[in-house]
């Protein structure tokens, strides 16, 4: 079945069009990698599907509804969560405390100036949980802008966990990593996908971590769809090697 | 690392271990002990009980501000008018209304609250520095109204004709001399802060936090940021408002200077000094703003330079403030918190 649909979309900032008839079906529970040269396009889709401009051609589909013109915020509520490629989380905070903002703002208590010990505890319980899948429990009292980049971007997916998202997008989730830290990111990436069944839309440089662990691979070039397969398919297309794999050496 | 049946234990505190929360807890019941035997220990050391009590209204004020400034990351420089706002609608009150002093101070916080529930969303709409500037823009006007409504206001000269009256409790008279008013505003303080302490460890205090941090972070969690940085500014103008009631009854008298920006110039050194960062901070900042004032005050009309070289020092070399300072060098020598760590 079919959680994320675009249908023919395209998007022009004024003379320049930055995307032209991307059509592409995300099934439920896969792990989807995008990748492609320098200004292909990879950004601009995620900030098509993660509603912050709309499509000027096409229409976005999300679990069997438009979501062609629905505001970030509220892209949020349905399931869609995305990281960036600057990391965003509290850097004073915590790391239980990063989470903790994002548990509460995830179960709606932000306005509420007191809670009472059996909601704290249910707080507590969701934060313990998020920390234990992303595995920073023994980094729980860290000030994350004292943490590093590696284990910051994992805190950032953590924050993004809250929301219990149903598509996540990660833009260039190992960018400026080290080799373990690499390592650590896509096993979590693996897990996040195989054990909580989050359906992942990820764009990666690094075509190790792609051919490793994408179940599909979407290729975007000057703004239009290459090709799409597994990565068997995707290395062996001779497009594809003479456009992107051929250069990027 | 807690686990959550030993956190279903844990009373309100934002913290992930007992042993922290006892100690803020021990730390905040001291800190109340010395206040309250302040009219025993201050005249030793040289001090008078007025004194005390304007420590505590400035500081309340700071700390008011200093929910928006430090924990919300909003920099007014317009809380003078809610502050004001509360001295006169206390003057007012008293002068023409009601002799019962506790509704005359009710009255002045709702006035100064409202005001700034009803202001602080045109500010929230824009951030940084044009933010700041909307705060003194509106603070501006209600200075401009006090001395221009001669008639009502008194103008210049301030509001003078009310005095605050014995409060009568069945079979006990208070004559509320410099004694009863200290004890007065040291509930009031008591109050102040216990309601920011518990905001600030609730989810509401912990998105203000998350809102100076990262606002586009939380942005892109769903919430609609302005609108809380409108409810942080409404419940800091209703501190500072019920600071400046107390203020208007500390002298039976108020003026335009409390509607000032300088008045909120100096919210703002008293919090920055102490550390704005900190929960106490503003105390401590206000403890040494009144007391220089005082002290230097009696030998020069220039008081305000030593204000001001004490403030640059500060700034120089506690850029976290005095409490904020002092924690980061305990954090220095136990590695446990600070490591070397590249961003």
């Amino acid at each position: 079945m079919s959680l994320l649909e675009l249908q023919s979309v395209g998007r022009r900032f004024g003379a320049l069009q930055a995307l032209s008839n991307i059509s592409l079906n995300v099934d439920q529970g896969e792990l989807r990698a995008i990748i492609g040269p320098n200004g292909a396009g990879k950004t601009t889709l995620f900030n098509l599907i993660s509603g912050f401009f709309p499509p000027t051609e096409g229409a976005i589909i999300f679990d069997g509804s438009p979501i062609t013109a629905v505001n970030p915020a509220a892209l949020v509520r349905r399931g869609i969560i995305r990281t960036f490629q600057i990391t965003e989380i509290f850097l004073s905070l915590t790391v239980a405390e990063n989470l903790r903002a994002a548990v509460e703002t995830a179960m709606g208590l932000n306005l509420r100036p007191w809670v009472s010990r059996a909601t704290r505890a249910r707080i507590e319980a969701r934060v313990a949980e998020l920390m234990d899948i992303v595995q920073l429990t023994a980094k729980a009292d860290r000030i994350a802008g004292e943490l590093s980049h590696g284990d910051q971007r994992v805190v950032e997916i953590g924050i993004a966990l809250s929301r219990a998202p149903k598509l996540l997008l990660l833009d260039e989730p190992t960018a400026g990593m080290g080799d373990e830290e690499t390592h650590l990111m896509t096993a979590l990436i693996r897990r996040l996908n195989k054990d909580q069944g989050i359906t992942i839309l990820f764009v990666e440089h690094d075509m190790a971590i792609v051919f490793g662990i994408a179940d599909r691979i979407t290729v975007l070039d000057n703004g239009s769809m290459l090709a799409e397969g597994n990565a068997a398919e995707i290395a062996a297309n001779p497009r594809v090697q003479s456009a992107y794999l051929g250069n990027a050496a | 690392m807690s686990t959550p049946s030993s956190l279903s234990r844990t009373d309100a505190a934002a913290t992930t271990t007992n042993p922290k929360f006892n100690r803020r807890v021990i730390g905040n019941l001291l800190l109340g002990l010395v206040l309250i035997a302040v009219p025993f220990w201050l005249p030793l050391v040289g001090g008078y009980t007025d004194l005390a009590s304007r420590v505590l209204i400035y500081a309340l004020a700071a700390m008011g501000l200093n929910l928006l400034l430090g924990f919300t990351g909003g920099l007014s420089f317009g809380h003078a008018a809610y502050f004001g706002l509360g001295a006169y609608g206390v003057g007012l009150m008293l002068k023409y209304e009601t002799h019962n002093i506790f509704i005359a101070l009710l009255a002045g916080t709702v006035l100064g609250g409202a005001a700034a529930a009803l202001l602080g969303p045109i500010a929230a709409r824009r951030r940084g520095i044009y933010f700041s500037m909307i705060t003194i823009a509106i603070g501006q006007m209600f200075y401009f109204i006090a001395v221009r409504w001669n008639s009502f206001t008194g103008g210049y000269d301030g509001l003078t004709g009310f005095s605050r009256h014995p409060v009568h409790l069945p079979g006990l008279t208070l004559p509320m001399g410099s004694l009863d008013f200290y004890y007065m505003v040291l509930i009031c303080f008591g109050l102040g802060a216990w309601g920011l302490w518990t905001i600030l460890n609730s989810p509401l205090g912990h998105t203000f936090v998350a809102i100076r941090e990262n606002h586009k972070r939380l942005t892109f969690l769903g919430i609609r940021t302005q609108r809380y940085i409108a409810i942080s500014f409404a419940i800091s103008g209703t501190i500072a408002a019920l600071a400046g009631g107390l203020d208007a009854m500390y002298g039976n008298f108020t003026s335009p200077n409390v509607l000032e920006y300088t008045l909120s110039g100096n919210f703002l050194i008293i919090a920055v000094l102490g550390g704005m960062r900190n929960f106490w901070g503003p105390l401590v900042g206000a403890v040494i703003f009144i007391l220089v004032r005082d002290y230097v005050s009696s030998i020069t009309h220039n008081w305000m330079t030593v204000i001001g070289l004490i403030f640059v020092v500060s700034v120089l070399f506690f850029p976290l403030g005095i409490l904020g300072s002092i924690k980061d060098w305990r954090a220095l020598i136990s590695p446990r918190i600070r490591e070397q760590d590249a961003p």
